[in-house]
């Protein structure tokens, strides 16, 4: 009778071996593939969730954040939330809204201090050098501060006052006698906490917080603006600029910078000052 | 005497019923604040501070989050240090039978898989976990992104439980199905790479089942029946002969206790690793 051992062993040959190591193999690396091409789709944030402060570049973060809710726990508003299975948010990933609750700016930061792996930067320490988003005045037409009407509920609430938010004073086209005050946003001071979306007062804020990638353009870097750069060098940095002329009849001159034609005093004019003298001019035979 | 049964029921379920205190009372610490407004822990299983002092940090997705990139901080590292020595000394799968809450749902499963002789079974290989646990870490150096942490059952459902479930629950029951009807101990035992992981950490840990009192097995598998890894168990019970034993040595033993509690010959204990060839048990 054969070595029942043997008969066991006989079955296992470098084959079978190598065969269910391949199998197994192109299986996980199957599912894999899945789960990679999954997951591009999982990592992308809508425009309508907002990073906590201090949150690295998206890519990165879905890298670093490891999910533990410590700056949920730690923020005393409460406003932060983690993505739940189902929803739009990368799965377990911090964000806020800021329609239904904006960021209260704490000078102490205690979300980025709680946060573990530096998926919120430690370096941020001054609350005001955060970059949430940007506030956008995404609807012109919405809002009421473009009809003639005083508002002025975003720029009262923004945490930058006067820097972050200014009111800019238009001429009223349709009354011919008011101001418009509007709202202009300006990004080197805001830092998207989102107050001015929360306190809008339409039924849907025409002032929205949207990730910089797609609330900022951006000049090609070959660009220079003329006058910056003479304003820093202290003077034109290719040749000097020529002195504008005109062909004028003698006696008038242009005034570039805004006075326009400025007829000298007393100098003849090829005009008579008579205007029907002009109509009745003949032309030419 | 004779013994009170509510007694002896309790002493052949001591440490199922120890494992689940533990098990709900990790989960409680973790909801009592949020519930009551007392702070004892925060966060959550991926990373968590008790009382402000004392920073825990899972290993496994701190490993996945340096491997894409990421720096922590030290609170994070040093969180994790503590987890990692902590189940280099009990064992790594500890985390996997004492703490982990998806440990109860695959459990049931298996408890209705004896108690209704299901025997559907496919034949997944027990090293399918190393596998995974290869992918989970290769994605965030691939890619940058914690992909596993996109499907991973086991943190989803302990931040489910923590945090809110949303869709959470279709997963985990998706998983009890599937350990019920498609493989037995499927997920914890043949798939899940955070198990794999922590199986790695705890490969020389210290507390150990022994199985003392092996002369006295008289083959009734009972331990086999009940055991989630049973592959573990035979080295050290059978492994007289050939001088193996009487410690399971074996990493994905997860120190769960069920062999000890449910052996009516009382083969097995805790012991240490170093109770191999000691008569010190």
């Amino acid at each position: 009778m054969a070595d029942p051992t043997a008969i066991k062993m006989q079955g296992i040959t470098r084959r079978r071996v190598l065969g269910d190591v391949l199998k197994t193999a192109c299986g996980v690396g199957l599912f894999g593939l899945g789960l990679g091409l999954y997951s591009s789709r999982a990592s992308s944030l809508p425009a309508y969730a907002i990073r906590p402060p201090g949150a690295i570049p998206e890519d990165a973060f879905n890298g670093a954040c490891i999910r533990c809710g410590l700056c949920v726990r730690d923020c005393p508003y409460d406003i932060l939330y983690l993505g739940r299975v189902g929803e739009d948010i990368p799965t377990g990933t911090p964000y806020f809204i800021a329609r239904q609750g904006a960021c209260e700016m704490c000078e102490d930061i205690p979300c980025v201090v709680a946060c573990p792996t530096n998926a919120l930067d430690h370096v941020l320490t001054d609350i005001n050098a955060a970059r949430m988003g940007l506030a956008v005045l995404v609807d012109q037409e919405s809002c009421i501060a473009f009809q003639g009407l005083r508002c002025e509920v975003c720029y009262q609430v923004c945490p930058i006052k006067d820097q972050a938010i200014t009111l800019d004073r238009q001429h009223n086209e349709r009354s011919g006698k008011h101001a418009l005050f509007i709202p202009v946003v300006h990004s080197e001071h805001c830092t998207g906490c989102g107050k001015c979306e929360q306190a809008c007062i339409l039924e849907e804020a025409a002032i929205k917080i949207l990730p910089h990638h797609l609330a900022k353009g951006e000049l090609g870097r070959h660009y220079r603006l003329g006058w910056e750069q003479q304003a820093q060098s202290g003077g034109p940095l290719v040749s000097p600029d020529p002195e504008h002329q005109y062909h004028l009849p003698p006696g008038m001159e242009y005034d570039h910078a805004g006075e326009g034609l400025i007829r000298e005093s007393g100098a003849a004019t090829p005009f008579s000052d008579n205007p029907l003298d002009v109509l009745n001019q003949q032309g030419p035979p | 005497m004779i013994p009170n049964p509510f007694q002896s029921q309790l002493k052949a379920h001591r440490w199922l019923i120890a494992r689940r205190l533990s098990q709900v009372g990790v989960l409680a610490l973790f909801l009592l604040g949020p519930i009551t407004g007392i702070w004892v822990v925060k966060g959550n299983l991926s990373a968590s501070m008790t009382l402000g002092v004392l920073p825990l940090t899972d290993p496994f997705l701190l490993l996945q989050s340096v491997l894409s990139g990421g720096l922590p901080v030290t609170s994070g590292v040093v969180g994790a240090l503590i987890v990692l020595v902590f189940y280099a000394l009990v064992g790594g799968r500890v985390f996997c039978s004492w703490v982990c809450p998806v440990n109860p749902v695959t459990d049931a499963a298996a408890w209705l898989r004896r108690r209704f002789d299901l025997r559907g079974n496919s034949a997944l290989s027990r090293n399918l976990r190393y596998w995974l646990l290869g992918l989970a870490l290769l994605f965030p150096l691939l890619t940058g992104v914690l992909v596993w942490e996109y499907i991973n059952p086991v943190s989803m459902f302990q931040r489910g439980l923590i945090f809110g479930m949303g869709w959470a629950w279709t997963v985990i029951l998706a998983l009890f199905l599937f350990d019920l009807f498609i493989a037995k101990h499927g997920w914890c035992g043949r798939l899940c790479p955070m198990g794999a992981f922590y199986g790695l950490i705890g490969s020389g840990s210290i507390i150990r089942v022994c199985a003392t009192a092996r002369d006295r097995c008289d083959d009734c598998m009972d331990c086999f029946g009940v055991c989630p890894e049973p592959q573990v168990i035979k080295p050290a019970l059978k492994g007289a002969a050939a001088g193996v034993g009487p410690v399971i040595l074996d990493r994905n033993c997860t120190n769960c206790g069920r062999c000890i509690e449910t052996c009516p010959q009382g083969v097995f204990r805790f012991g240490t690793r170093m109770s191999n060839g000691a008569s010190l048990f």
